[in-house]
């Protein structure tokens, strides 16, 4: 590793001089340029000067050039300004990025407490109240987008932050210009981290291997040969089909057999990732089922329409507090049990009741209620999807190396799923309406002549599963759309779920969402979407001929 | 001789009011609404109802046609694909309307089409579509492939180098035969098999995991990739969500989608989605004077918060051309119409003109946009001229040699340049 740094230095030492051109320029300091912003007429002769020189010019061009030209200003921009420049390109990359129509006077926007506030970008002052119609919106587009995200980690490599610095060196493998590594050369000196470190020493080696020594393209292929990062594999790629040098070839495809070897693993556990998380999805969507159906006997297909209503629940909690998203899905939770849960208790009441011990019509009647419930929704919130924001903590993914990382969202549900899964369990377990409940269940009459008020148990039952369904809509609001046919969605895969894995049964349940997920997604890279779903119909239905009771009977003289 | 004398008042006034009743018929020209009110496409279609509508109204303000007043007969087909066939033969028969304006899957237009040559009618469809089709009975004034897919593609791979292809669509007609047209024309371009990925996935798919992971490995492979996506309806938003949490931004693997635009980013939370890009014929945000009168005029229709698209653009230029082909026919008689509106010039909303073809095809200007974070698109790049429209694709075997021509003396539909015969209905 030492050896390779210094061979590298030497090679790049040349260019180790452009580093310091591109140093930073103080700016904001000089009254001069700051002036030149506040004021119109100056700032309109700043413009037609061929080549503005100073950052204030060149902010100003930027309010004028079209986007196709916007990026040789930002590229003068990074070199005149350097790390003053690093809000603004940050504001750019988010789309924050605006100038006063007046004063011309470039300004990052955001948003404090629903109010709009504007900050300078070379002022750095607070603009007293603006509105959003005296400000146009600097325009940007991939091409920029790319340039700016590059030049954000070129700032970055000297960020006190160790972990933006790997972030920076990281985002700047894909582009090794002379100059950049001419930059991670000095960095490196300096660097302490260990993970920084070696992600310099493997963009140094990505630079090396386009050495014409074969010694030096070697050494090159030994660090690269540790990395799982995609550009190194793609180097090495190019290595081992390439190279001249013979030695060089074989240690490249000897390094290449490496990687893919862990790629391969890493992508099973990628796969049963997904799986477990579409099965976790199952799951939610099926445990409320698995109460109504599994434990009272009732077909409930108005089951998934409880689902859309807890996901309307997170809409509208989300739209009576617009400033807290990242709070709202707690308020929701418990919000869309009850609503869900009394809808429930309402139709148990209202309807199911009087048609107890006869399934076909209480399969119709549900059904009539769930028509209902969807056309209600499309009456009061219009057949259009509505929109569910994700907050902050459950978008992106956890990183755990290159190849693998998890996304966020999907091991929340995952958790929350089982959480759910847990919670139910206990209570039907402890307490003493999970008693009542069994006890109903296995045995209506007896548990009449016992004194139990089955009806009222009735009741409680349906509205738990219901509620449990409500709380199914809540993470289901955050990975599918929230329309008036999120319930239909889910309704037979929830059927699915229980019939498979066995009426009446909790961990049959688990057990079968879990592994049709898992299913699902071991075969969809194999035969694709469509078919997948339809193998595993296809399986369930023939397995449901050989075992009818499901994974998980009930068994004793209760179940019939 | 007086009995004789009465007979003849009598038949005169029987005759005069036969004359005025015919006379009231006449005095209106009917316009058949065909869009679907109610069920899945109600979201899309309400919207090209509505522009009809607008039209409508501003033409009778003008003055109407022929001296006549236009009146719109608006009936809901209701997304239910058997039912744009029977409220077809409807509009015709019942309804005696002179021109339907409709449609928007290509299940439905392909259900409303027998009905529409059986009784000799006239529709106009706004959509963009896979192509692979021309009726003596319709105008499409919607994109065919060669006017969306391909110069989408050529931008991708010309201006953003792209090499490696991912066609994903949802699985049904138009994304199957656009891809299958792709896949050719890529492979005529040189593309290798390997660097040509392509993945169908249900209605309404959400669970977009696995497929956006097998992307980003598809992609991470050192050649530039993009996605060409004809995925449809409500599963874009999981998709670009997934594509968002997963880390791919749209630098790294920019996905061109033809089913999404100005309507369908209206109301959504558009974060994942900025930065990728869509081909369409128009966008709101093209400025110039005819469409910022469009949208002033639309908005006051409708309401501020509405936005245009490009169905929309579509549907505006095909009303102004029939009204264009009616004027110089001198009547609304389906025949005469036909034959009028070919080589009818009218101009479309982004600056250019609009040029009815011989195939019943329109010439259009092709726009790429990005999407921004306030749902509008901004245009990135767009063809230097007109692009006309190709109802048989010159890329696939079987409709390579068919040519679509209504003028005489050819007048048919798939016309096979090879053999010289028209292999089909005239």
């Amino acid at each position: 590793m030492r050896r390779l740094f210094a061979t590298l230095c030497c090679y790049v030492a040349a260019s180790l001089t452009s580093v310091y051109a591109n140093e930073p320029i103080e700016v904001d300091a000089d009254p001069a340029t700051v002036a030149a912003v506040s004021s119109p007429p100056l700032s309109a002769t700043m413009v037609e000067t061929e080549e503005p020189v100073s950052v204030a010019g060149l902010l100003i061009n930027l309010t004028e050039v079209k986007l196709s030209k916007a990026l040789p200003v930002l590229k003068q921009l990074e070199i005149l300004g350097g790390l003053d420049m690093l809000p603004m390109f940050k504001g750019m990359l988010e789309g924050d990025l605006y100038f006063v129509k007046a004063s011309k006077e470039v300004v990052i926007i955001s948003t404090v407490d629903g109010e709009l506030t504007a900050q300078g970008v070379l002022s750095k002052k607070q603009l007293a109240d603006v509105s959003k119609s005296q400000l146009k919106k600097i325009r940007v587009n991939n091409k920029l987008r790319g340039f700016l995200k590059q030049a954000i980690a070129r700032l970055h490599i000297s960020h006190p932050d160790s972990d933006k610095r790997l972030a920076a060196v990281q985002t700047l493998l894909t582009h090794l210009s002379d100059d950049t590594i001419a930059t991670l050369i000095a960095a490196r000196v300096n660097e302490a981290d260990e993970d920084v470190q070696a992600m310099i020493d493997l963009a140094l080696a990505l630079y090396q291997a386009d050495s014409k020594d074969p010694a030096e393209r070697l050494i090159a292929v030994n660090i690269m040969a540790d990395s799982l990062e995609g550009d190194a594999r793609n180097k090495l790629v190019k290595l081992a089909e390439n190279d001249t040098d013979t030695q060089v070839k074989v240690a490249a495809a000897k390094a290449l057999k490496q990687i893919n070897e862990k790629i391969e693993f890493y992508g099973f556990i990628d796969q049963l990732f997904f799986g477990l998380s579409l099965g976790s999805v199952l799951l939610l969507a099926a445990i409320g089922l698995a109460i109504t159906f599994g434990v009272m006997g009732v077909i409930n297909m108005a089951h998934g329409e409880m689902i859309m209503l807890g996901a309307y629940t997170t809409y509208v909690v989300q739209l009576m507090m617009p400033n807290a998203i990242e709070y709202s899905l707690w308020v929701a939770i418990p919000l869309a049990f009850v609503v869900s849960g009394c809808v429930g208790i309402l139709i148990e009441r209202g309807v199911i009741r009087h048609l107890h011990g006869r399934p076909l019509e209480t399969l119709l009647a549900t059904f009539g209620i769930s028509l209902i419930l969807q056309q209600l929704v499309r009456t009061v919130f219009s057949p259009l999807n509505r929109q569910v924001a994700s907050p902050e903590w459950m978008s992106g993914s956890l990183e755990i190396n290159p190849i693998l990382s998890l996304t966020l969202n999907r091991l929340y549900i995952l958790a929350f799923a089982l959480l759910v899964f847990g919670l139910l369990l206990i209570i039907l377990r402890k307490t003493s309406l999970g008693l009542n409940v069994r006890a109903v269940s296995q045995n209506r009459d007896m548990a009449k002549a016992m004194g139990i008020r089955t009806d009222w148990v009735d009741a409680m039952t349906f509205g738990l599963g219901s509620g449990i369904a409500g709380i199914a809509g809540v993470a289901l609001s955050q990975l599918t759309n929230v329309g008036p046919n999120l319930g239909q969605a889910y309704i037979i895969d929830s059927f699915m779920v229980v019939v498979f894995g066995g009426v009446g049964n909790l961990w049959g349940t688990l057990v079968a969402a879990f592994s049709l997920g898992i299913a699902n997604k071991f075969l969809e890279p194999v035969t694709g979407a469509v078919l997948a779903s339809i193998f595993v119909l296809i399986f369930i239905i023939l397995f449901i001929q050989k075992r009818p009771k499901g994974l998980f009977p009930q068994k004793g003289r209760a179940a019939e | 001789m007086k009995l004789k004398s009465i007979a003849a008042g009598v038949a005169l006034s029987i005759g005069a009011s036969v004359i005025s009743i015919s006379a009231i018929a006449a005095e209106t020209i009917k316009v058949g609404v065909l869009h679907s009110l109610s069920g899945t496409m109600a979201i899309s279609e309400t919207t090209l109802k509505d522009t009809v509508l607008m039209m409508v109204e501003e033409q009778n303000k003008k003055g109407g046609l022929l001296g006549k007043q236009l009146e719109a007969v608006v009936v809901d087909p209701a997304s239910n694909w058997p039912l744009f066939a029977e409220k077809t033969r409807e509009l015709l028969t019942k309804e005696e309307v002179d021109v339907i304006f409709g449609c928007w899957t290509s299940v439905s237009r392909k259900s409303a089409l027998p009905v529409l040559e059986e009784l000799n009618g006239l529709m106009f469809y706004p959509v963009q579509y896979e192509g692979e089709e021309s009726s003596k009975n319709v105008f499409y004034t919607g994109a065919a492939p060669n006017q969306q897919a391909i110069p989408a593609v050529d931008y991708l791979a010309n201006d953003l180098g792209v090499e490696r292809w991912v066609l994903a669509g949802t699985d049904y007609v138009y994304p199957r035969t656009t891809n299958k047209i792709l896949e050719a024309y890529l492979k005529a371009k040189g593309v290798a098999a390997e660097d040509i990925m392509i993945n169908y996935t249900p209605f309404g798919h959400s669970d977009w995991q696995s497929i956006v992971s097998d992307i980003k490995k598809f992609g991470g492979e050192g050649k530039k990739t993009a996605v060409v996506s004809t995925i449809n309806g409500d599963a874009n938003v999981p998709f670009y969500k997934e594509l968002g949490n997963q880390g791919i931004s749209s630098e790294d693997i920019p996905v061109v989608a033809f089913s999404v635009g100005e309507e369908e980013l209206s109301g959504l939370d558009t974060t994942p989605l900025v930065g990728h890009l869509a081909a369409w014929n128009y966008f709101q945000s093209v400025e110039n004077d005819a469409n910022a009168a469009f949208i002033k005029q639309w908005k006051a229709f409708t309401s501020e918060e509405r936005v245009t698209n490009d169905p929309m653009e579509a549907t505006y230029i095909g009303f102004n051309m029939w009204a264009n082909a009616v004027t110089k026919a001198g009547t609304t008689d389906v025949d005469a119409v036909e034959q009028a509106m070919i080589g009818q010039e009218t101009p479309n909303l982004t600056g250019g003109m609009a040029v009815m073809n011989k195939n019943h095809h329109l010439s259009k200007p092709v726009l790429i946009g990005e999407i921004q974070d306030d749902g509008q698109l901004e245009v990135v790049w767009e063809t230097d001229g007109v692009v006309a429209g190709d109802a048989w694709s010159d890329f696939l075997p079987g409709s390579k040699d068919l040519i679509s021509d209504w003028t005489s003396p050819i007048k048919c539909g798939n016309y096979n340049t090879v053999t010289k015969e028209c292999s089909g209905s005239k």
